[in-house]
């Protein structure tokens, strides 16, 4: 029979069948924070359960550490207590922990792939949604409730219901401005937010071919956005490369071998997915959001859509835009550039060469977030840290930072934030703040200018 | 886990669609390492403004609803993975959650935690919503084990899709932990034959 991407992988690692669909699914690696885990620790402790597999699990403080001052302690009691509590529980269990400070401390998902250890056709898990994005590299990654990362403790294994297969072709060149941002809110914007619930997406066609793999992350990070559980991507040469000579990755004669069974992973010609979509690379433009969920996308350039329904009319209100308003000059004190979405070394060479010779507006106050201590070591080694301090940014020290502003990197109530995260919810940046989700190429234009401007004109 | 058989009662209306779990539970509680205390922060930032005070047009502070079923728009539990969603929803106090649609993450977490998410179809949903508004103290019956949701003002009724095992459990009070720690003899044979 003819197997998908997403079969082949599956199907490695099912354990056991069991009645009602139900089936005992192996994941290879666990990667674990300080915000999802002490409740399932606890759980583990209570029962007398030992956790099953410690060197499968790998930890990191992300979630809720401050971005400036990493060196002292942690200001905030209850993040203090949150992140001692990461700390014991991995020392007692013997799982590797990149706490504050060290030099692969990162975002999970940021730091997990550049280290080599996100590999084609694993399973991964994590107590976050945003897990999917593993599967630029042909891996299934998803998020899993704290209830399920206490399973994962135990067995190693969850027990599941394999979901339906979907695949998002798009197939063309993308215009110049365009970036893998723009493609998924493009996506997104299309589809809706729960289109994709129940279901694992492949995305295939030239454009994602041609894409680099911080470019494939990202698309895939936004997965959840459109409601499926992950996103894949077959591997290709351009993964094999990125992977090869990373810290954690095979090597030599291992790799090799690797690489040939890797190769045997994308979609069988002529597998059927349960659903298909096709786009136009072509169609696609600089994105922005306008309201509370992230499928309220619309291209720079146009008008915000007008749709008669009271949640619709609550999101605007909220956001404090109009229908048919257009987003271009709108005044924003606030940019934010990273995530586990858009704060990899790619990212701020997007925006270093937008700004690079200009001078930030003085109203805007804008936070540039590496999301790992790679990612900040090589911004520092390839000048692009001197490119941002000469027009007036500061960089910070990693972590999830403006994305779900659990630290102190809060924005203020009814202040616009253009920012290159993932969700636009009400409140999620800070109470009562505003955000437009966007690319880092938008979202530094926004930084340098003051207020949102046509990206499209610059490449005219 | 809390077992779940049969619930009358009243139900809190929330007609807004794509409820995220930044909206069940802002990110700022999650700081707890316990799973205590969530339930008096559901819907914080609508039930409260900044300074505090209660919004006394948000439906769960008025005080002509009340009940431990929560009735919510489409596609309830969007968003981030985070259980406390669930734990909240607990805490507070719900134990039925009824909706025309449920994001998956959140559907699986309120099951661990011995909430049944109760979906139904849009027009039963609109139903559900009049017949609050005519009769806020009207009670919806919701029996697990005939998979049946029932507004006893007017005995409308629908049948509601659930897996089986996943029903077992929350009839039981059973989770997933027991069963999978009971496997491991077949996960460890797994571990020792898988070839790559």
């Amino acid at each position: 029979m003819k197997k998908t991407l997403f079969d082949k992988v599956w199907d490695a690692h099912v354990v056991k069948e069991m009645k009602d669909k139900q089936q005992i699914l192996y994941i290879d690696k666990h990667l674990i924070h300080e915000v999802t885990s002490p409740q399932a620790f606890n759980e583990l402790e209570q029962r007398g359960i030992p956790i099953f597999r410690p060197n499968q699990i790998v930890a990191t403080a992300d979630h809720n550490t401050p971005t400036l001052d990493q060196h002292l302690p942690v200001k905030d009691e209850m993040s203090r207590n949150q992140l001692n509590q990461l700390n014991k529980n991995c020392s007692k269990n013997n799982i590797t922990l990149y706490d504050l400070g060290h030099k692969y401390n990162g975002i999970a998902h940021v730091m997990s792939p550049e280290l080599g250890i996100t590999q084609p056709g694993m399973t991964m898990v994590c107590g976050d949604s945003h897990t999917s994005t593993h599967g630029a590299f042909g891996t299934i990654a998803f998020g899993i409730g704290t209830s399920q990362v206490a399973q994962v403790f135990a067995s190693q294994s969850l027990l599941l219901q394999k979901p339906k297969s979907l695949r998002i072709t798009v197939n063309g060149k993308l215009k110049p401005g365009v970036l893998p941002k723009d493609v998924i809110l493009y996506i997104i914007a299309k589809l809706g937010t729960n289109s994709g619930t129940g279901y694992f997406c492949e995305y295939a066609g030239s454009v994602f071919e041609d894409m680099s793999m911080e470019g494939r992350m990202t698309v895939c990070n936004m997965s959840i956005e459109m409601g499926a559980r992950g996103g894949m991507i077959a591997p290709d040469e351009t993964t094999f490369n990125y992977i090869k000579g990373r810290e954690f990755a095979p090597k030599g004669d291992e790799f090799d071998k690797k690489v040939a069974h890797w190769k045997t992973l994308p979609t069988d010609e002529g597998a059927v997915f349960d659903q298909e979509y096709h786009f136009d690379a072509e169609d696609i433009e600089p994105m922005i959001t306008f309201g509370t969920n992230p499928g309220m996308g619309i291209k720079i350039n146009e008008s915000i859509p007008s749709e008669d329904n009271a949640s619709f009319e609550k999101s605007l209100a909220y956001m404090d835009f109009q229908k048919g308003q257009s987003l271009i000059d709108q005044k924003v004190n606030y940019v934010f550039i990273g995530s586990c979405t858009n704060g990899r070394i790619e990212d701020f060479r997007a925006a270093a060469k937008f700004i690079e010779g200009k001078v930030k507006a003085e109203h805007v106050t804008a936070w540039f977030v590496p999301g790992s201590q790679q990612v900040a070591k090589q911004i520092e080694e390839e000048g692009l840290k001197d490119v941002f301090e000469q027009a007036g940014f500061q960089l910070r020290q990693p972590g999830c930072s403006a994305c779900l502003a659990m630290n102190d990197d809060k924005i203020p109530e009814g202040e616009y934030c253009v920012s290159t995260s993932n969700r636009n919810f009400e409140g999620r940046q800070g109470q009562g703040a505003r955000t437009i989700l966007a690319s880092p190429l938008v979202a530094a234009a926004t930084a340098i200018n003051g207020k949102i401007i046509d990206i499209t004109k610059q490449f005219d | 886990m809390d077992k779940f058989t049969k619930l009358t009662s009243s139900a809190i209306p929330l007609e807004i669609e794509n409820i995220d779990t930044d909206q069940i539970i802002p990110a700022r509680f999650l700081k707890a390492t316990d799973k205590k205390g969530f339930g008096e922060n559901l819907f914080r930032d609508w039930r409260f403004d900044k300074n505090g005070n209660t919004n006394t047009d948000f439906p769960l502070n008025d005080k002509k609803f009340s009940g431990s079923i929560l009735v919510a728009g489409d596609n309830f539990g969007c968003g981030s993975s985070r259980e406390h969603a669930a734990w909240a929803v607990h805490g507070y106090g719900f134990k039925v959650v009824v909706s025309s649609f449920f994001a998956d993450i959140f559907k699986g977490n309120a099951l661990n935690n011995g909430v049944l998410p109760v979906q139904v179809s849009p027009s039963f949903l609109k139903n559900i919503f009049e017949e609050i508004k005519k009769n806020p103290e009207a009670d919806i019956e919701v029996d697990l084990e005939a998979q049946t949701i029932t507004l006893l003002s007017n005995q409308q009724s629908e049948s509601f899709e659930i897996n089986s095992y996943k029903k077992t459990c929350l009839i039981n009070g059973y989770d997933d932990i027991d069963f999978l720690v009971s496997m491991k003899e077949e996960i460890q044979a797994f571990e020792k034959d898988r070839v790559e």
